[in-house]
């Protein structure tokens, strides 16, 4: 019970910190820490998604890059042709956030039908290798595609917009992220508590026994693994109008173990766990990355020495190990 | 399209399918025997390039360099292997995933250390410089030797498992790990064995690949993906499946980028044929790993059973 609380405690104080540091930047006129926190507030938001898939179905998906970058093209192509007035497979483009989402989110969800359901014939080591390669697969494609800028990506002029906010600014585009942000770990606390979320973490735990009492496990772990791409893609395209830019550097390997390594730092299956990695991840990249050009060898260092040595990752130092594991 | 251009392409297919094999072979080797899936594999691959190009750059001799190359690797594969992989073994894959993409971070970023970050050139040595007449075609000699390297390398790697008592130790190890542990095999050195051997041979295709590309950071995770896309269609541990599956990636890769734009040109206009043909050649092998995957889940060639 102690445990439980101190882990509500712990999120309380990030989701508190999270909020309360943009708003003293706001104060004290500093855009480029509200920016910080609105690029941690969106990597936490595609790590919630894959969370959903690593972490409570125990899929270890080396490919959520894919899902990200596709929802930062959907982004980058409806405000390139609302930018040109041109139309798109006959539709006028947009530079509506809403609309954009939607159809990132069922793009997304699409695509992570498709690639589950090949990948999810196999198990283990064969899925980590099957979904980084397809992920690899997505990489390629607007890499060789010239109309959407190739290997140079593709500018977004003008942010989207969103009704009521003036996206240009950083404490509007900070808002709607965290408001997201907070949905998702909304839906990520239901679906852990629900029905559907516990018949996933049985077949996590033993997929036989879990089949044996009368859970089919591939569908459950396709829809999981649908609904995780989908929210990742939610992500990309909300990073996609924080940075103005899409590339395909989004949809890159390293992407994809980006993500992995947030839900580690921060703690597996936890529900802040996102939160506390892509606050460690964006913290230590702007800290060491001021200090020395070779941040990433130290932050390699750093990483092997918490799978060796601490797993659990942040919420699981302090908060203990979770319940359900 | 004549005959020779097609007759080069498929050569450049078997080159490059061969040089997967040497990559996918040591991937294999490990996760047979070891249950472990090696992301740092890649990072063997770029230290075997760039020690071969630096030594070479020295000595003036590409020979000299090749053997720094695959010793180097060999070296660094045995070193981590002691130092970081063998508390894995007993892991779960995300752990193992976790600490060899770590592993990545800090080999990329040590290497770029070391050598800068400017990519170094590595010449084609000078006996086999130039071209050879195949009766149709004039091609690469260099190409020509590295599909003949790749083939005594399979040869050698064939004797060594079938014919070696270490190869009947690394077979025995596939197939029951506690069995030949309790049978008195030093259980630990054979598995630095096995990982200093995939390392190796890491190190070898990367010298020998560094030759016709760029040796830069970051070159050998391309390659890495490509391996397991090789390993997936072959069928996870097996040498055979890996030799099948990566000729098979090879020569299906190759000839794509080369047929696909020329079909597509025969109704589009040049420039969105080549656009649409170089896009659809890229996501050829992953089709075919898709397709090995519906029908065939466990690969072509499944090692156990």
């Amino acid at each position: 019970m102690d445990r439980l609380r101190t882990e509500w405690l712990l999120n309380a104080v990030l989701a508190g910190a999270l909020f309360a540091v943009p708003l003293w930047a706001l104060m004290a006129g500093e855009p480029f820490i509200i920016t910080l926190a609105t690029r941690i507030a969106i990597l936490a938001i595609a790590a919630v998604g894959l969370n959903i898939a690593l972490g409570l179905g125990g899929m270890v998906s080396f490919g959520h890059a894919l899902y990200f970058g596709l929802g930062g093209y959907v982004a980058g192509i409806a405000a390139h042709h609302a930018f040109h007035g041109t139309p798109v497979l006959g539709l006028p483009g947009t530079n509506q956030m809403l609309p954009i989402w939607a159809i990132a989110m069922v793009l997304s969800g699409a695509l992570a039908g498709i690639v589950g359901a090949l990948s999810l014939r196999t198990s283990g080591i064969f899925f980590i290798m099957i979904t980084l390669a397809f992920a690899q697969m997505g990489f390629f494609f607007p890499l060789s595609w010239p109309a959407y800028g190739g290997e140079d990506g593709l500018p977004i002029f003008m942010r989207n917009q969103f009704p009521g906010l003036n996206t240009a600014r950083p404490w509007d585009m900070f808002l709607i992220a965290y408001g997201v942000l907070l949905l998702t770990l909304g839906l990520f606390a239901m679906l852990r508590a629900a029905r559907f979320g516990a018949a996933l973490m049985a077949i996590r735990q033993n997929p036989d026994r879990a089949a044996a009492i009368g859970i089919s496990p591939f569908g459950i772990k396709l829809v999981a693994f649908i609904l995780s791409g989908m929210i990742t893609g939610l992500a990309g395209a909300m990073m996609a109008d924080l940075t103005r830019f899409v590339s395909p550097a989004m949809m890159a390997w390293t992407m994809s173990g980006e993500l992995i390594v947030i839900i580690i730092l921060g703690g597996v299956g936890r529900m802040f766990g996102p939160v506390a990695g892509a606050a460690i991840l964006v913290g230590f990249e702007v800290f060491f990355g001021g200090l020395t050009e070779h941040w990433q060898f130290w932050l390699g260092l750093v990483l092997l020495a918490v799978v060796l040595f601490a797993r659990g990752g942040l919420v699981g130092l302090i908060a203990g190990r979770a319940r359900n594991v | 399209m004549t005959l020779a251009l097609v007759l080069e392409q498929v050569l450049n297919g078997l080159q490059f399918g061969l040089m997967l094999f040497l990559m996918s072979a040591g991937l294999t080797l490990v996760f047979g025997v070891m249950g472990l899936i090696n992301l740092a594999h890649g990072s063997l691959y770029m230290i075997g390039a760039f020690c071969c190009a630096a030594i070479a750059g020295v000595t003036g001799n590409f020979w000299l360099g090749l053997m720094a190359g695959i010793a180097a690797a060999a070296a660094a594969g045995a070193l981590i292997e002691v130092l970081v992989i063998r508390r894995l073994y007993a892991r779960d894959h995300l752990d193992q995933v976790l600490a060899t993409f770590a592993l990545i971070l800090i080999l990329s970023e040590g290497v770029r250390m070391i050598f800068g970050p400017r990519p170094l050139y590595l010449n084609v040595p000078d006996m086999l410089r130039g071209t050879v007449n195949l009766g149709i075609v004039d091609y690469s000699l260099y190409r020509l030797a590295l599909i003949g390297f790749g083939l005594a390398v399979a040869l050698g790697l064939w004797a060594l498992i079938t014919r070696t008592r270490l190869g009947i130790q690394i077979r025995a190890g596939e197939s029951d790990r506690e069995m030949i542990a309790a049978l008195g095999v030093n259980i630990r050195w054979l598995y630095t064995v096995v990982f200093a051997l995939g390392a190796a041979l890491a190190g070898l295709a990367g010298a020998l690949v560094g030759a016709i590309q760029s040796v830069q950071v970051g070159m050998g995770e391309p390659v890495l993906i490509l391996a397991f896309v090789v390993i997936v269609i072959g069928g996870i541990g097996s040498i055979k499946g890996a030799m099948v599956g990566a000729l098979l990636v090879g020569v299906i890769d190759t000839m794509g980028r080369f047929l696909l734009p020329r079909f597509f040109a025969t109704f589009l206009d040049t420039s969105q044929a080549m656009g649409v043909g170089a896009a659809l050649a890229s996501m050829l092998i992953y089709l075919l790993m898709a397709l090995v995957l519906i029908f065939r889940p466990k690969g072509l060639f499944p090692a156990h059973g």
